[in-house]
Parts: C-alpha cells; sequence; structure tokens
C-alpha cells in the first residue's frame, strides 16, 4: 500500500497534532466519532463567514447561496451512496434519529400486532430501543436473530426467523462491538424473495467501505455524519422514494408543509416533508465537504489501507499472553475489541490513556453482545484511515506494559 | 512507562484488586444491596451484618475495575465495627476527598482510603470509587432494591 497518501492524510487532521498528557494522541476510538479534516472545518468556518443564511426561503443572495450550499451536498450524499435521487436523502441529527424516524412513521403505519421485526443479537442499542418502544405502543413482536462466538450472524437461524408476519429486517452493516460485516446482499436477497422491506443501520460500514444503496437495494439506509469525518449532529436517512412518498410525516413544522390554512396543512414533497424548522445547515455543508475529501482518497483506497492495519493489529493481539479478542469474523472492519485477563477495561482505558491512546472502555451502547460474550465491558480499539502501524505498535506495547504492572 | 498513574494506581491498590478482602457471600446477612455502574458495567452485592445501628461484619460480591474493587475492598474492612452515623460520615469524608475540596477532608478520619485519593484528578473514573459507599449508603438506609450510580 505504498500509494495510500498517508502522511498528507495526517497532516490534514488538526487534531492529531495534539499532546495528551504529554505524549503524542494516538486517537484510536473512530467508532465512537472520528476526527475532522481541515477542509471540512474550513467549510463550517466559511459558511459562517461568508455564506450563511437560512435556507428554502429568502429571495436575497445569501439565502440563495446557503440553499445552493444546502442542496449541493445532498447532491454529493446522494451520489456517495449511489441513490436515485436527492428526494431520497432525509437530513436527519444522525442515524438514532433516522430510525426512530422509521419506527415512528414507517412502523406505525405498516406495523401491526401479531407483526414481527427481526434484528440481530448484534445491534447498537439505537437498533433496538426504537423497536422496543414500537412493540410496545402497537403489540408488534422484535424477534432477534442469534450470533455465534466469532461474532458472527448465523444465518441459517436469521433465516428461520423470517416468517409471514415479519414486516420489517433491520440490521446493522458492521458491528460498533465486533467490527462484523454482515452479510447483506444475502440478507436482502431473502428479505426480497418475501417482499419484506430492509433497513441498514450503515453508521459503523460508512466510514470504512463504498456504499451503493441501489446494488444492494435496501430500502433505508442510515448513518451519521459524525463518524464519517464529517461534524456532530448530522446524519442521513436513505429511503426508498416509494416507501418515503406513502410514510406520513415524522414532526410537522415550517418548510415541510406546502401550504396551511387553520382547517387543514398540504405537506412538502421528498425530501422536505421530513425536514421540519431550519435544518442544520452549516454542518450539512460539513457533510458534504467530507464526502468530497473521501472521494479524493477513494472509498476503496480506504477499505485496503484499513483492512492492512487490521491485519496487522490482530496478528500482533493475538501475540499478547491474557488477551482475548472479541469479535473474530471472517467479515471484519477495522475494529479490535478485547479483554485482558484480570485487568478491567475500564482501567485499560485510564492507563493507556496515560500514554496519549484513546481508546474505549465499555459496553459500546450494546449491553445484550456484552451478555452473550459474558463480560461486563471491553476495550475497543477502532482504525481509521489516518491510523498507521506504529500508532499500533504504541498501543500494544502499552497494553504489554500495563499487562505487566497489574502483575 | 506510567508515572503519570502512580497517584491513582498505589500498591494498595494493586494489593486489594489482586486479593480482595472480605470478599465472600454472606449467608446470614441483615442486609443485602446491588450496587451497579451502568457505564462500566461494574456490579457488587455488598453484604452487612448488623447489630443494633453497629455493623459488625461486611463482605462483597461482584466483579469491577481496580479502582472499585480496592473501594470496596478497603470499605468493607473499614466499616466493622462501626455505627451506621460513623459509617454515614466516611461516607461524606469519602465523597468530600474524591469530588471536592482538598482542605476540608479529614485525613485521620479517612486513614488507609486516602489511596484512593487519586482519582480525583480522574472525573471519568470517580465512581468506579464511590460505587461502594453509595451502595453502603443504600444499605444503611435499609433499601433493598439495586442501586445505581447514575
Amino acid at each position: 500500500m505504498t500509494t495510500f497518501p498517508i502522511e498528507k492524510i495526517r497532516a490534514d487532521f488538526p487534531i492529531l497534532q495534539e499532546k495528551i498528557r504529554n505524549k503524542p494522541l494516538v486517537y484510536l476510538d473512530n467508532a465512537a466519532s472520528c476526527q475532522k479534516p481541515q477542509q471540512v472545518i474550513d467549510s463550517i468556518v466559511h459558511c459562517y463567514s461568508h455564506e450563511y443564511a437560512n435556507v428554502h426561503r429568502g429571495v436575497h443572495t445569501l439565502s440563495v447561496k446557503a440553499t445552493d450550499r444546502y442542496e449541493g451536498a445532498r447532491e454529493k450524499v446522494k451520489d456517495f451512496i449511489n441513490a436515485q435521487s436527492t428526494k431520497e436523502i432525509i437530513f436527519v441529527r444522525g442515524a438514532t434519529e433516522a430510525i426512530n424516524l422509521i419506527a415512528q412513521t414507517f412502523g406505525k403505519t405498516n406495523i401491526k400486532a401479531g407483526d414481527e421485526i427481526l434484528i440481530t443479537a448484534m445491534e447498537h442499542h439505537s437498533n433496538i430501543v426504537p423497536w422496543q418502544m414500537l412493540c410496545a405502543e402497537t403489540g408488534a413482536v422484535l424477534k432477534v436473530a442469534p450470533i455465534n462466538l466469532q461474532g458472527e450472524l448465523i444465518y441459517a437461524e436469521f433465516e428461520k426467523l423470517i416468517t409471514d408476519k415479519t414486516k420489517l429486517i433491520a440490521v446493522v452493516h458492521m458491528s460498533n462491538a465486533l467490527g462484523t460485516i454482515n452479510p447483506v446482499e444475502k440478507i436482502i436477497a431473502a428479505a426480497k424473495a418475501k417482499n419484506i422491506p430492509v433497513l441498514l443501520d450503515g453508521a459503523q460500514a460508512i466510514p470504512h467501505m463504498s456504499v451503493d444503496v441501489q446494488a444492494l437495494d435496501c430500502d433505508f439506509y442510515v448513518f451519521s455524519g459524525h463518524k464519517l469525518y464529517a461534524p456532530s449532529g448530522i446524519g442521513v436517512l436513505y429511503g426508498k422514494q416509494s416507501l418515503l412518498e406513502a410514510m406520513p410525516p415524522y414532526q410537522g413544522g415550517g418548510d415541510m408543509i406546502r401550504k396551511v390554512t387553520f382547517e387543514e396543512t398540504e405537506y412538502n414533497v421528498l425530501p422536505y416533508k421530513f425536514e421540519a424548522g431550519t435544518p442544520n445547515i452549516a454542518d450539512v455543508i460539513g457533510l458534504g465537504a467530507a464526502i468530497d475529501y473521501l472521494n479524493d482518497i477513494g472509498m476503496d483506497n480506504i477499505a485496503a489501507y484499513e483492512a492492512e492495519l487490521l491485519d496487522y493489529a490482530t496478528e500482533k493481539a493475538k501475540q499478547i499472553k491474557g488477551l482475548r479478542l472479541i469479535g473474530e469474523a471472517q467479515e471484519k472492519g477495522a475494529i479490535l475489541s478485547f479483554v485482558l485477563d484480570k485487568i478491567h477495561p475500564h482501567d485499560i482505558g485510564t492507563m493507556l490513556d496515560s500514554l496519549g491512546i484513546a481508546i474505549r472502555a465499555g459496553h459500546h451502547c450494546a449491553m445484550p453482545v456484552m451478555d452473550f460474550f459474558e463480560v461486563p465491558a471491553t476495550a475497543r480499539a477502532s482504525f481509521a484511515m489516518y491510523n498507521t502501524k506504529e500508532e499500533i505498535d504504541v498501543l500494544m506495547q502499552g497494553i504489554e506494559s500495563l499487562i505487566e504492572i497489574f502483575g | 512507562m506510567f508515572d503519570d498513574l502512580r497517584d491513582l494506581y498505589q500498591e494498595v491498590i494493586f494489593d486489594h484488586n489482586r486479593n480482595p478482602r472480605n470478599f465472600h457471600v454472606m449467608e446470614d446477612a441483615d442486609r443485602k444491596v446491588e450496587g451497579f455502574n451502568p457505564l462500566c458495567g461494574d456490579r457488587l452485592t455488598l453484604y452487612l451484618k448488623m447489630d443494633g445501628d453497629k455493623i459488625t461484619d461486611a463482605s462483597f460480591q461482584g466483579s469491577g475495575c481496580a479502582i472499585s474493587t480496592a473501594s470496596v475492598s478497603l470499605m468493607t474492612e473499614i466499616v466493622k465495627g462501626k455505627t451506621e452515623a460513623e459509617a454515614e460520615e466516611l461516607f461524606k469524608q469519602f465523597h468530600e476527598m474524591t469530588t471536592g475540596k482538598e482542605e476540608e477532608v479529614n485525613l485521620e478520619a479517612i486513614g488507609k482510603l486516602a489511596v484512593l485519593a487519586g482519582v480525583r484528578e480522574y472525573p471519568a473514573r470517580v465512581k468506579c470509587a464511590t460505587l461502594a459507599w453509595h451502595t453502603l449508603d443504600a444499605a444503611l438506609k435499609n433499601e433493598q432494591e439495586s442501586i445505581s450510580t447514575e
């Protein structure tokens, strides 16, 4: 991978120059949130400094400019995931809000008492709780497909759980706690055979691989900007136009209407029907800048580079005595979840922090996954395109030293 | 390599983490309360044997990080023989030591617990140290349900 411009990329992320506790920052908590390149930061500063006004409203120059930039970002998102139309790109706060939107609109309209929603045992709480809430309201039933000890979906069991009552399949594309990449093509094909809509939670997958929603033929795809090198507080709901057209609005307010009288209101067309109120203008523009940045590098190049990082880290980790990897799926993204014999993940987190290494220690908003592996928590190093093998060496040395000190 | 952490991870803490004191189920306990820190998944069950308002025995079970294990282990040692009021006063002092103003802590009263003073510099870890004491507080108030640091 001699062609991957790692040095240029690192230079683009100002925070990577920070010292943490007097040590160079080794940021390995990317699955929680990614750092931002200067280009994204500049795009936001530029927006507020030169091109900011409310969108879709004014006839004045600034409003027109801001609207152009805002809608331009929607176009970039559309191309990035290869949606058919910008009407299918709804801006929301993040993947969590997108799933809640689907549960409250699509779910409430289409899912009734006795119907089933199928998820997997490796979901993030954001793809569990909205469905539990919907089930409590409607009397529908949540079905959970099991995983094996490698952290892979047991596909045969999953398939058995698809029944005539299944009204929605909601599956994580890549697990945040385990790194597992699910066989989404197979899942979607099985669902299509029974006309069941599929929602993919792409929050974790989107920064690591190219995603083509038309090739996948999924019905919904959701992700957050902040894990894609874009600002926090912005995310995307992709939905097939026909489904979105049939769904009732999520929130009422300005921008989502075409005509309002006190007797009745006519809703706006897609995508605005789902974007009530003044949107997160600057951060949408930041998301557009992040997509430009990623396109310049190429998602396939990023995927190849990160695969190399993961292989390197996995091999090193396996050499450490007393380290147990949690999640060893065949198909896996750049996440290394692990536990150490007799050392709690929180102690690992604090000890590594003193060396400038940021990792996550906890349940990763996936408590059922922790229960399955019978651990209270794991330590998780998650990699991004700006990480290096040298940083992985620093991590592994840190782990070896802390094992020593704990005795 | 971990020089910066000496204030937090003192040898006493490693010792109590490796060999927690009073680490067993108490079959004839008068009080039994569960403590839970949802942030890190630490769970402990605290057992107390009472004679009137006096704590005659204390033990615990559970799993947690080194800070939380050492804290509960030290606590079960120090509260034995204390009255409820004395234990509550210790809790107050401990709370002050880990979160409040340094000069207001009665170091004499706090004794061995002073090894946990280092968490003050690690806000993310304060809850690890205080879980034991919140659980004790609940046990003394005779709250039988599980308590949580959140």
